[in-house]
Protein backbone atom coordinates (compact mmCIF):
# COMPACT_ATOMS: atom_id res chain seq x y z
CA UNK A 1 0.00 0.00 0.00
CA UNK A 2 2.93 2.69 1.01
CA UNK A 3 5.09 1.89 -2.12
CA UNK A 4 1.72 2.97 -4.60
CA UNK A 5 1.33 5.88 -1.98
CA UNK A 6 4.75 6.78 -2.57
CA UNK A 7 4.57 6.32 -6.36
CA UNK A 8 1.21 8.40 -6.89
CA UNK A 9 3.75 10.77 -4.23
CA UNK A 10 6.44 11.13 -6.32
CA UNK A 11 4.43 11.18 -9.42
CA UNK A 12 2.30 14.44 -8.27
CA UNK A 13 6.22 16.09 -7.08
CA UNK A 14 7.57 15.46 -10.00
CA UNK A 15 4.89 16.58 -12.20
CA UNK A 16 4.65 19.76 -9.86
CA UNK A 17 8.32 20.09 -10.22
CA UNK A 18 8.49 20.00 -14.03
CA UNK A 19 5.63 22.41 -14.18
CA UNK A 20 7.05 24.65 -12.21
CA UNK A 21 10.11 24.66 -13.93
CA UNK A 22 8.25 24.80 -17.74
CA UNK A 23 6.61 27.97 -16.32
CA UNK A 24 9.81 29.53 -14.59
CA UNK A 25 11.53 29.04 -17.80
CA UNK A 26 8.99 30.15 -20.73
CA UNK A 27 8.38 33.47 -18.24
CA UNK A 28 11.72 34.06 -18.43
CA UNK A 29 12.28 33.64 -22.36
CA UNK A 30 9.42 35.68 -22.93
CA UNK A 31 11.07 38.61 -21.54
CA UNK A 32 14.12 37.98 -23.59
CA UNK A 33 11.66 38.00 -26.50
CA UNK A 34 10.62 41.48 -25.73
CA UNK A 35 13.11 43.63 -27.66
CA UNK A 36 10.80 45.78 -30.35
CA UNK A 37 13.69 48.10 -30.74
CA UNK A 38 16.26 45.63 -31.79
CA UNK A 39 17.44 46.16 -35.79
CA UNK A 40 18.15 43.45 -37.60
CA UNK A 41 20.50 42.69 -40.34
CA UNK A 42 19.14 43.07 -43.76
CA UNK A 43 16.99 39.89 -45.47
CA UNK A 44 15.34 39.34 -41.66
CA UNK A 45 11.79 37.72 -41.57
CA UNK A 46 9.79 39.64 -38.92
CA UNK A 47 10.97 39.43 -35.76
CA UNK A 48 8.78 36.39 -34.26
CA UNK A 49 10.07 33.98 -36.92
CA UNK A 50 13.26 35.44 -36.76
CA UNK A 51 13.83 34.39 -33.44
CA UNK A 52 12.61 30.99 -33.55
CA UNK A 53 14.69 30.82 -36.99
CA UNK A 54 17.69 32.28 -35.86
CA UNK A 55 20.45 29.12 -35.00
CA UNK A 56 22.49 32.10 -33.59
CA UNK A 57 25.86 30.61 -35.25
CA UNK A 58 26.66 34.53 -36.07
CA UNK A 59 27.99 33.86 -39.74
CA UNK A 60 26.16 36.99 -40.27
CA UNK A 61 28.37 39.22 -37.55
CA UNK A 62 31.76 37.16 -38.78
CA UNK A 63 30.54 37.44 -42.66
CA UNK A 64 30.14 41.19 -41.88
CA UNK A 65 33.02 41.52 -40.21
CA UNK A 66 35.42 39.46 -42.73
CA UNK A 67 34.00 41.33 -46.24
CA UNK A 68 36.65 42.86 -48.35
CA UNK A 69 35.24 46.11 -47.74
CA UNK A 70 35.67 46.33 -43.79
CA UNK A 71 39.64 46.48 -44.05
CA UNK A 72 41.02 49.19 -41.97
CA UNK A 73 43.33 50.53 -44.80
CA UNK A 74 45.92 51.66 -42.12
CA UNK A 75 46.46 48.31 -40.08
CA UNK A 76 45.23 45.73 -42.80
CA UNK A 77 43.13 44.47 -40.59
CA UNK A 78 39.26 43.92 -40.75
CA UNK A 79 37.22 46.48 -38.00
CA UNK A 80 34.34 46.57 -36.18
CA UNK A 81 31.62 44.95 -37.57
CA UNK A 82 27.89 46.60 -38.16
CA UNK A 83 26.65 43.10 -37.42
CA UNK A 84 26.97 42.89 -33.34
CA UNK A 85 26.11 39.42 -31.30
CA UNK A 86 24.00 39.92 -28.42
CA UNK A 87 25.81 38.84 -25.29
CA UNK A 88 24.03 37.56 -22.24
CA UNK A 89 22.34 39.95 -19.75
CA UNK A 90 21.21 42.62 -22.38
CA UNK A 91 17.59 42.87 -23.31
CA UNK A 92 18.26 40.94 -27.06
CA UNK A 93 17.63 37.42 -27.20
CA UNK A 94 21.60 36.33 -26.57
CA UNK A 95 23.55 34.93 -29.67
CA UNK A 96 21.01 37.20 -32.26
CA UNK A 97 22.64 39.57 -34.23
CA UNK A 98 21.35 43.18 -34.24
CA UNK A 99 22.98 46.66 -35.39
CA UNK A 100 23.37 50.28 -34.16
CA UNK A 101 23.35 52.52 -36.36
CA UNK A 102 24.80 55.60 -34.80
CA UNK A 103 27.85 53.44 -33.70
CA UNK A 104 28.01 51.59 -37.03
CA UNK A 105 25.43 51.81 -39.96
CA UNK A 106 24.72 49.21 -42.50
CA UNK A 107 26.83 49.99 -45.48
CA UNK A 108 24.84 48.12 -47.91
CA UNK A 109 27.43 45.79 -49.55
CA UNK A 110 25.30 44.53 -53.38
CA UNK A 111 26.57 41.48 -52.66
CA UNK A 112 25.07 41.09 -48.86
CA UNK A 113 27.56 38.76 -47.25
CA UNK A 114 25.27 38.41 -44.24
CA UNK A 115 22.02 37.30 -45.43
CA UNK A 116 24.23 34.65 -47.91
CA UNK A 117 25.91 33.44 -44.75
CA UNK A 118 23.21 32.74 -43.07
CA UNK A 119 22.22 28.54 -43.30
CA UNK A 120 19.11 28.55 -41.08
CA UNK A 121 16.66 30.45 -43.54
CA UNK A 122 15.92 33.62 -40.61
CA UNK A 123 17.85 35.90 -43.05
CA UNK A 124 16.06 34.99 -46.14
CA UNK A 125 17.59 36.34 -49.35
CA UNK A 126 13.94 35.64 -51.38
CA UNK A 127 12.41 38.60 -49.13
CA UNK A 128 15.20 40.82 -50.59
CA UNK A 129 14.73 39.73 -54.73
CA UNK A 130 13.42 42.32 -57.34
CA UNK A 131 11.77 42.44 -60.69
CA UNK A 132 14.45 40.59 -62.71
CA UNK A 133 15.00 37.45 -59.40
CA UNK A 134 18.35 39.29 -57.78
CA UNK A 135 18.65 39.99 -54.83
CA UNK A 136 19.02 43.41 -54.32
CA UNK A 137 19.84 44.99 -51.03
CA UNK A 138 17.82 48.15 -51.74
CA UNK A 139 15.18 45.89 -51.16
CA UNK A 140 16.07 45.80 -47.35
CA UNK A 141 13.75 46.59 -44.57
CA UNK A 142 15.81 46.99 -41.61
CA UNK A 143 13.67 49.92 -40.17
CA UNK A 144 12.31 53.21 -40.80
CA UNK A 145 14.19 56.63 -40.77
CA UNK A 146 12.20 58.71 -38.60
CA UNK A 147 12.85 62.86 -37.95
CA UNK A 148 12.83 64.80 -34.83
CA UNK A 149 12.25 68.24 -36.00
CA UNK A 150 12.99 69.90 -32.78
CA UNK A 151 16.94 68.72 -32.78
CA UNK A 152 17.40 68.76 -36.30
CA UNK A 153 19.00 72.35 -37.20
CA UNK A 154 17.92 72.24 -40.63
CA UNK A 155 14.63 72.91 -39.71
CA UNK A 156 15.77 76.30 -37.28
CA UNK A 157 16.87 77.15 -40.57
CA UNK A 158 20.44 76.57 -40.69
CA UNK A 159 21.80 74.92 -44.21
CA UNK A 160 22.58 70.90 -43.23
CA UNK A 161 22.10 68.43 -45.34
CA UNK A 162 24.30 65.20 -43.99
CA UNK A 163 21.22 62.50 -44.14
CA UNK A 164 20.26 63.62 -47.23
CA UNK A 165 24.28 63.53 -48.63
CA UNK A 166 25.10 60.06 -47.29
CA UNK A 167 21.63 58.47 -47.94
CA UNK A 168 22.04 55.21 -50.10
CA UNK A 169 19.27 55.92 -52.03
CA UNK A 170 19.80 59.69 -52.37
CA UNK A 171 16.32 61.66 -53.74
CA UNK A 172 14.23 58.79 -53.52
CA UNK A 173 14.41 57.40 -49.63
CA UNK A 174 15.59 60.72 -48.22
CA UNK A 175 14.63 63.93 -50.63
CA UNK A 176 15.29 68.02 -49.93
CA UNK A 177 11.87 70.02 -49.50
CA UNK A 178 12.61 73.73 -49.79
CA UNK A 179 10.31 75.99 -48.08
CA UNK A 180 10.28 79.54 -47.52
CA UNK A 181 12.12 80.94 -44.65
CA UNK A 182 9.78 83.45 -43.26
CA UNK A 183 12.20 84.17 -40.47
CA UNK A 184 14.86 85.30 -42.33
CA UNK A 185 12.75 86.75 -45.53
CA UNK A 186 15.64 85.74 -47.79
CA UNK A 187 16.57 82.26 -47.36
CA UNK A 188 14.81 78.86 -47.22
CA UNK A 189 14.61 75.80 -45.59
CA UNK A 190 16.37 72.72 -47.16
CA UNK A 191 14.39 69.72 -44.81
CA UNK A 192 15.17 66.17 -44.93
CA UNK A 193 12.02 64.17 -46.00
CA UNK A 194 11.90 60.30 -45.38
CA UNK A 195 9.68 57.75 -47.90
CA UNK A 196 8.76 55.01 -46.05
CA UNK A 197 8.35 53.01 -49.66
CA UNK A 198 12.49 53.55 -50.35
CA UNK A 199 13.54 53.71 -47.16
CA UNK A 200 15.59 50.31 -46.10
CA UNK A 201 16.97 51.41 -42.90
CA UNK A 202 20.34 51.31 -43.34
CA UNK A 203 21.21 54.01 -40.65
CA UNK A 204 23.82 55.85 -42.34
CA UNK A 205 21.75 58.89 -42.37
CA UNK A 206 21.20 58.14 -38.02
CA UNK A 207 25.36 57.72 -37.74
CA UNK A 208 25.57 61.10 -40.02
CA UNK A 209 23.26 63.31 -38.11
CA UNK A 210 25.57 66.55 -36.85
CA UNK A 211 23.33 66.83 -33.71
CA UNK A 212 24.58 65.83 -30.53
CA UNK A 213 22.22 63.25 -30.08
CA UNK A 214 20.75 62.03 -33.31
CA UNK A 215 17.97 64.09 -34.76
CA UNK A 216 17.19 61.12 -37.25
CA UNK A 217 17.02 57.93 -36.21
CA UNK A 218 15.98 54.53 -37.20
CA UNK A 219 13.12 52.30 -35.50
CA UNK A 220 11.98 48.86 -36.41
CA UNK A 221 9.03 48.89 -39.06
CA UNK A 222 7.00 47.38 -36.27
CA UNK A 223 7.40 50.46 -34.15
CA UNK A 224 7.41 53.57 -37.18
CA UNK A 225 5.08 52.60 -39.36
CA UNK A 226 1.30 52.80 -38.28
CA UNK A 227 -1.48 51.26 -40.22
CA UNK A 228 -4.59 52.92 -41.74
CA UNK A 229 -6.91 50.10 -41.42
CA UNK A 230 -8.83 48.13 -44.28
CA UNK A 231 -11.53 50.65 -44.39
CA UNK A 232 -10.23 53.82 -45.39
CA UNK A 233 -9.42 53.15 -49.11
CA UNK A 234 -8.21 55.58 -51.71
CA UNK A 235 -10.90 56.44 -54.16
CA UNK A 236 -8.19 57.69 -56.53
CA UNK A 237 -5.82 54.87 -56.88
CA UNK A 238 -6.89 52.10 -58.85
CA UNK A 239 -4.29 50.08 -57.36
CA UNK A 240 -5.97 50.70 -53.97
CA UNK A 241 -9.33 49.90 -54.83
CA UNK A 242 -7.47 46.19 -55.59
CA UNK A 243 -7.96 45.50 -51.78
CA UNK A 244 -11.14 46.43 -51.85
CA UNK A 245 -12.21 43.52 -54.40
CA UNK A 246 -9.58 41.27 -52.24
CA UNK A 247 -10.75 41.68 -49.17
CA UNK A 248 -12.97 38.95 -47.23
CA UNK A 249 -15.50 39.11 -44.38
CA UNK A 250 -15.55 43.17 -44.10
CA UNK A 251 -18.60 43.41 -42.43
CA UNK A 252 -20.15 46.19 -39.57
CA UNK A 253 -21.58 44.44 -36.56
CA UNK A 254 -23.80 47.59 -36.11
CA UNK A 255 -27.17 46.35 -36.95
CA UNK A 256 -29.20 49.57 -39.19
CA UNK A 257 -32.48 50.08 -39.48
CA UNK A 258 -33.86 52.41 -40.95
CA UNK A 259 -35.44 53.93 -37.16
CA UNK A 260 -31.83 53.91 -35.50
CA UNK A 261 -30.51 55.52 -38.45
CA UNK A 262 -32.64 58.71 -37.99
CA UNK A 263 -32.35 58.12 -34.77
CA UNK A 264 -28.84 58.31 -33.31
CA UNK A 265 -28.48 61.60 -32.89
CA UNK A 266 -31.43 61.67 -30.74
CA UNK A 267 -29.64 58.94 -28.49
CA UNK A 268 -28.62 59.69 -25.15
CA UNK A 269 -24.84 59.43 -25.92
CA UNK A 270 -24.85 62.53 -28.02
CA UNK B 1 53.70 11.47 -15.33
CA UNK B 2 52.74 12.30 -18.65
CA UNK B 3 51.40 8.40 -19.33
CA UNK B 4 49.23 9.54 -16.59
CA UNK B 5 47.46 12.36 -18.30
CA UNK B 6 47.90 11.55 -21.89
CA UNK B 7 44.26 11.58 -22.71
CA UNK B 8 43.43 14.65 -20.28
CA UNK B 9 46.49 16.25 -22.42
CA UNK B 10 45.12 15.48 -25.58
CA UNK B 11 41.31 16.53 -24.92
CA UNK B 12 42.62 19.88 -23.77
CA UNK B 13 44.99 20.60 -27.20
CA UNK B 14 41.46 19.51 -29.07
CA UNK B 15 39.50 21.65 -26.92
CA UNK B 16 41.35 24.53 -27.44
CA UNK B 17 42.52 24.03 -30.73
CA UNK B 18 38.88 24.25 -31.60
CA UNK B 19 38.07 27.59 -30.12
CA UNK B 20 41.20 28.96 -31.52
CA UNK B 21 39.92 28.04 -34.75
CA UNK B 22 36.41 29.23 -34.05
CA UNK B 23 38.23 32.69 -32.31
CA UNK B 24 40.25 32.67 -36.00
CA UNK B 25 37.41 32.24 -37.74
CA UNK B 26 35.88 35.47 -36.55
CA UNK B 27 38.57 37.60 -35.92
CA UNK B 28 40.91 37.02 -39.39
CA UNK B 29 38.13 35.43 -41.47
CA UNK B 30 40.45 31.84 -41.29
CA UNK B 31 38.12 30.01 -42.88
CA UNK B 32 39.27 26.06 -41.19
CA UNK B 33 36.14 26.71 -38.52
CA UNK B 34 33.58 29.69 -38.85
CA UNK B 35 30.19 29.94 -37.15
CA UNK B 36 29.28 28.75 -33.60
CA UNK B 37 27.94 25.35 -32.08
CA UNK B 38 24.77 26.42 -33.59
CA UNK B 39 25.92 26.24 -36.44
CA UNK B 40 29.09 26.50 -38.02
CA UNK B 41 31.41 26.11 -41.50
CA UNK B 42 34.05 23.40 -41.92
CA UNK B 43 36.46 24.73 -44.70
CA UNK B 44 33.86 26.91 -45.61
CA UNK B 45 32.50 23.83 -47.31
CA UNK B 46 30.96 21.40 -45.24
CA UNK B 47 27.94 22.15 -43.17
CA UNK B 48 27.77 21.29 -39.48
CA UNK B 49 25.42 22.32 -36.81
CA UNK B 50 23.97 21.36 -32.83
CA UNK B 51 21.14 18.28 -33.35
CA UNK B 52 20.03 19.28 -29.98
CA UNK B 53 19.12 23.01 -31.35
CA UNK B 54 17.48 21.78 -34.89
CA UNK B 55 15.24 19.44 -32.72
CA UNK B 56 14.08 22.60 -30.27
CA UNK B 57 14.10 24.84 -33.26
CA UNK B 58 11.59 22.56 -35.37
CA UNK B 59 9.43 22.19 -32.12
CA UNK B 60 9.38 26.09 -32.05
CA UNK B 61 7.40 25.71 -35.68
CA UNK B 62 10.17 26.80 -37.99
CA UNK B 63 11.25 24.34 -40.94
CA UNK B 64 14.87 25.39 -41.10
CA UNK B 65 17.21 25.79 -43.97
CA UNK B 66 18.78 22.66 -45.83
CA UNK B 67 22.40 23.00 -44.99
CA UNK B 68 21.80 23.20 -41.57
CA UNK B 69 19.47 19.81 -41.29
CA UNK B 70 22.50 18.57 -43.56
CA UNK B 71 24.69 19.91 -40.85
CA UNK B 72 23.11 18.48 -37.70
CA UNK B 73 22.92 14.91 -39.50
CA UNK B 74 26.63 15.07 -40.20
CA UNK B 75 27.09 15.83 -36.34
CA UNK B 76 24.68 12.83 -35.22
CA UNK B 77 26.51 10.44 -37.66
CA UNK B 78 30.11 11.14 -36.17
CA UNK B 79 29.08 10.81 -32.57
CA UNK B 80 26.24 8.26 -33.25
CA UNK B 81 28.55 5.41 -35.03
CA UNK B 82 32.08 6.66 -33.62
CA UNK B 83 32.80 9.65 -31.38
CA UNK B 84 29.80 8.35 -28.55
CA UNK B 85 29.13 11.24 -26.09
CA UNK B 86 32.63 12.29 -26.83
CA UNK B 87 31.77 16.07 -27.21
CA UNK B 88 30.89 16.54 -23.59
CA UNK B 89 34.77 15.95 -23.26
CA UNK B 90 36.75 16.38 -25.99
CA UNK B 91 34.81 19.64 -27.46
CA UNK B 92 32.76 21.32 -25.11
CA UNK B 93 34.37 24.34 -23.44
CA UNK B 94 32.51 24.35 -20.19
CA UNK B 95 34.05 20.68 -19.69
CA UNK B 96 37.41 22.86 -19.28
CA UNK B 97 35.41 24.65 -16.00
CA UNK B 98 33.75 21.96 -14.39
CA UNK B 99 36.68 19.54 -14.59
CA UNK B 100 38.49 22.73 -12.61
CA UNK B 101 35.92 22.22 -10.17
CA UNK B 102 36.27 18.87 -10.00
CA UNK B 103 39.77 18.81 -9.34
CA UNK B 104 39.69 21.87 -6.81
CA UNK B 105 36.81 19.63 -5.28
CA UNK B 106 39.29 16.50 -4.44
CA UNK B 107 42.18 18.70 -3.89
CA UNK B 108 39.77 20.47 -0.74
CA UNK B 109 38.37 17.02 -0.37
CA UNK B 110 35.45 18.09 -0.49
CA UNK B 111 34.05 14.75 -1.74
CA UNK B 112 31.33 13.15 -0.47
CA UNK B 113 30.15 16.35 1.69
CA UNK B 114 27.80 17.82 -0.67
CA UNK B 115 24.36 18.37 0.05
CA UNK B 116 22.51 16.02 -1.49
CA UNK B 117 19.13 17.63 -3.11
CA UNK B 118 16.45 15.54 -3.14
CA UNK B 119 15.37 15.85 -6.99
CA UNK B 120 18.36 16.91 -8.30
CA UNK B 121 19.23 13.16 -9.96
CA UNK B 122 21.38 12.12 -12.81
CA UNK B 123 18.34 11.33 -14.88
CA UNK B 124 17.02 15.42 -14.02
CA UNK B 125 18.67 16.20 -17.67
CA UNK B 126 16.95 13.89 -19.52
CA UNK B 127 13.79 15.56 -18.07
CA UNK B 128 15.34 19.05 -18.57
CA UNK B 129 16.16 17.84 -22.12
CA UNK B 130 11.94 17.01 -22.64
CA UNK B 131 10.94 20.33 -20.72
CA UNK B 132 13.08 22.20 -23.28
CA UNK B 133 11.63 20.77 -26.04
CA UNK B 134 7.43 21.52 -24.95
CA UNK B 135 9.29 25.54 -23.69
CA UNK B 136 10.42 26.07 -27.61
CA UNK B 137 6.96 24.99 -28.60
CA UNK B 138 5.04 27.18 -26.14
CA UNK B 139 7.38 29.90 -26.53
CA UNK B 140 8.43 29.62 -30.69
CA UNK B 141 11.37 29.53 -29.60
CA UNK B 142 14.85 27.44 -29.23
CA UNK B 143 14.42 27.22 -25.23
CA UNK B 144 17.58 26.04 -23.99
CA UNK B 145 19.57 28.29 -26.15
CA UNK B 146 18.88 31.68 -24.23
CA UNK B 147 20.64 30.56 -21.23
CA UNK B 148 23.23 27.58 -23.01
CA UNK B 149 26.48 28.12 -20.89
CA UNK B 150 28.33 26.13 -23.93
CA UNK B 151 27.36 28.50 -26.67
CA UNK B 152 27.94 31.50 -23.61
CA UNK B 153 30.74 30.57 -23.18
CA UNK B 154 31.93 29.73 -26.77
CA UNK B 155 30.70 32.88 -28.04
CA UNK B 156 32.26 34.72 -25.26
CA UNK B 157 35.94 33.00 -26.58
CA UNK B 158 35.21 34.67 -29.83
CA UNK B 159 32.94 37.91 -29.58
CA UNK B 160 33.88 39.10 -25.95
CA UNK B 161 32.41 37.38 -22.70
CA UNK B 162 30.33 40.45 -21.43
CA UNK B 163 27.77 39.22 -18.21
CA UNK B 164 28.10 35.45 -19.98
CA UNK B 165 31.48 35.34 -17.61
CA UNK B 166 29.01 35.11 -14.42
CA UNK B 167 27.00 32.34 -15.96
CA UNK B 168 30.70 30.89 -15.76
CA UNK B 169 31.77 31.37 -12.42
CA UNK B 170 28.28 30.28 -11.21
CA UNK B 171 28.78 27.02 -12.86
CA UNK B 172 31.71 26.66 -11.48
CA UNK B 173 30.70 27.16 -8.22
CA UNK B 174 27.75 24.98 -8.32
CA UNK B 175 29.59 22.52 -9.31
CA UNK B 176 32.75 23.01 -6.28
CA UNK B 177 30.12 23.86 -3.39
CA UNK B 178 27.33 22.84 -4.54
CA UNK B 179 26.94 19.54 -6.24
CA UNK B 180 29.53 17.14 -7.28
CA UNK B 181 29.19 17.18 -11.47
CA UNK B 182 26.67 19.07 -11.08
CA UNK B 183 26.39 20.62 -14.36
CA UNK B 184 27.39 18.00 -16.40
CA UNK B 185 26.38 15.07 -14.83
CA UNK B 186 23.35 16.32 -13.46
CA UNK B 187 21.36 19.68 -15.40
CA UNK B 188 22.78 19.64 -18.73
CA UNK B 189 20.22 18.64 -21.79
CA UNK B 190 23.46 19.09 -24.33
CA UNK B 191 25.24 16.99 -22.55
CA UNK B 192 21.85 14.24 -22.60
CA UNK B 193 20.65 14.43 -25.80
CA UNK B 194 24.88 13.17 -26.74
CA UNK B 195 24.22 10.50 -24.30
CA UNK B 196 21.22 9.26 -26.21
CA UNK B 197 22.72 10.00 -29.42
CA UNK B 198 25.86 8.33 -28.90
CA UNK B 199 24.32 5.34 -26.89
CA UNK B 200 25.63 2.72 -29.87
CA UNK B 201 29.15 4.11 -30.64
CA UNK B 202 32.00 2.11 -31.71
CA UNK B 203 34.40 3.96 -29.83
CA UNK B 204 33.91 2.65 -26.06
CA UNK B 205 36.57 1.99 -22.80
CA UNK B 206 37.30 -1.62 -22.64
CA UNK B 207 37.66 -3.09 -19.10
CA UNK B 208 39.91 -5.95 -18.72
CA UNK B 209 39.51 -7.63 -15.19
CA UNK B 210 41.84 -9.66 -14.90
CA UNK B 211 44.25 -6.45 -14.30
CA UNK B 212 42.68 -5.13 -12.36
CA UNK B 213 43.88 -4.36 -8.83
CA UNK B 214 40.40 -2.82 -7.47
CA UNK B 215 42.41 0.06 -6.17
CA UNK B 216 39.14 2.19 -7.75
CA UNK B 217 41.18 5.54 -8.90
CA UNK B 218 39.17 5.01 -12.12
CA UNK B 219 36.05 5.57 -9.99
CA UNK B 220 37.72 8.66 -8.44
CA UNK B 221 37.86 10.72 -11.25
CA UNK B 222 35.34 9.69 -13.66
CA UNK B 223 32.76 12.40 -13.90
CA UNK B 224 29.85 9.72 -14.49
CA UNK B 225 30.88 7.21 -11.98
CA UNK B 226 27.87 5.14 -12.85
CA UNK B 227 28.63 4.01 -15.28
CA UNK B 228 32.09 2.02 -14.32
CA UNK B 229 29.97 -0.41 -12.91
CA UNK B 230 31.19 -3.41 -14.42
CA UNK B 231 35.28 -2.70 -13.11
CA UNK B 232 36.33 -5.02 -10.78
CA UNK B 233 33.26 -7.54 -11.95
CA UNK B 234 33.30 -8.56 -15.27
CA UNK B 235 35.14 -7.66 -18.84
CA UNK B 236 33.66 -6.47 -21.75
CA UNK B 237 33.09 -2.78 -22.43
CA UNK B 238 31.24 0.42 -20.75
CA UNK B 239 27.94 0.49 -22.53
CA UNK B 240 26.29 3.36 -20.12
CA UNK B 241 25.52 5.76 -22.59
CA UNK B 242 26.96 8.31 -19.78
CA UNK B 243 29.72 7.81 -20.83
CA UNK B 244 31.97 10.99 -22.53
CA UNK B 245 34.60 8.62 -23.99
CA UNK B 246 37.01 10.85 -22.01
CA UNK B 247 39.55 8.97 -20.94
CA UNK B 248 40.69 9.84 -17.34
CA UNK B 249 40.00 6.18 -16.33
CA UNK B 250 42.61 5.14 -19.15
CA UNK B 251 44.80 7.38 -17.59
CA UNK B 252 45.37 6.91 -13.84
CA UNK B 253 44.65 2.85 -14.79
CA UNK B 254 48.03 2.03 -13.72
CA UNK B 255 47.21 -1.83 -14.23
CA UNK B 256 46.51 -2.14 -17.81
CA UNK B 257 43.10 -2.78 -16.94
CA UNK B 258 40.97 0.18 -19.16
CA UNK B 259 41.65 1.22 -23.17
CA UNK B 260 40.04 2.28 -25.76
CA UNK B 261 38.61 0.20 -28.10
CA UNK B 262 36.21 -0.58 -30.82
CA UNK B 263 32.99 -1.72 -29.38
CA UNK B 264 32.19 -4.98 -31.36
CA UNK B 265 28.84 -4.73 -33.56
CA UNK B 266 27.47 -8.28 -32.50
CA UNK B 267 26.73 -7.96 -28.74
CA UNK B 268 28.41 -11.90 -28.58
CA UNK B 269 31.56 -10.59 -29.13
CA UNK B 270 31.59 -8.77 -25.68
CA UNK B 271 31.37 -11.06 -23.44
Amino acid sequence: MSSRRDFIATSFQSVGLATVGSLLWAGYGDLTKKSPLVLRPPGALNEKDFLSACIKCDLCSIACKNRDTNIDLKTGLSKEPTIKVAKAGGNTLIGTPYFTPRDIPCYMCEDIPCAKACPSGALDMKTLLDKNNKANINNSSMGLAVIHKESCIAFWGIQCDACYRVCPLMDDALTLEYKRNKRTGKHSYLLPVVNSNSCTGCGLCEQACISEKSAIVVLPDKISKGRAGDHYVKGWDEKDQQRVKNSKGLTTKTKHTKENITNYLNESSF
Amino acid sequence: MIKNIKFLLARRVVQISLMLLYFLGNAYGFSALKGTFGASLLFGVIPLSDPYTIIQVLFSGFILGADVLLGGVIIVIFYGVFAGRGFCSWVCPVNMITDLANYTRRKLSLDGKEVKYKFLKRSSRYWIMSMSFVVSAILGMAAFEFFSPITIMQRGIIFGFGMGFFVLVGIFLFDLFGVKNGWCGHLCPLGAFYSIAGSKSLIAIKHNVENCTKCMECKVVCPESDVLSIISKNSGYITDMECTNCGRCVDVCNDEALHFGIRGLLKTQNK
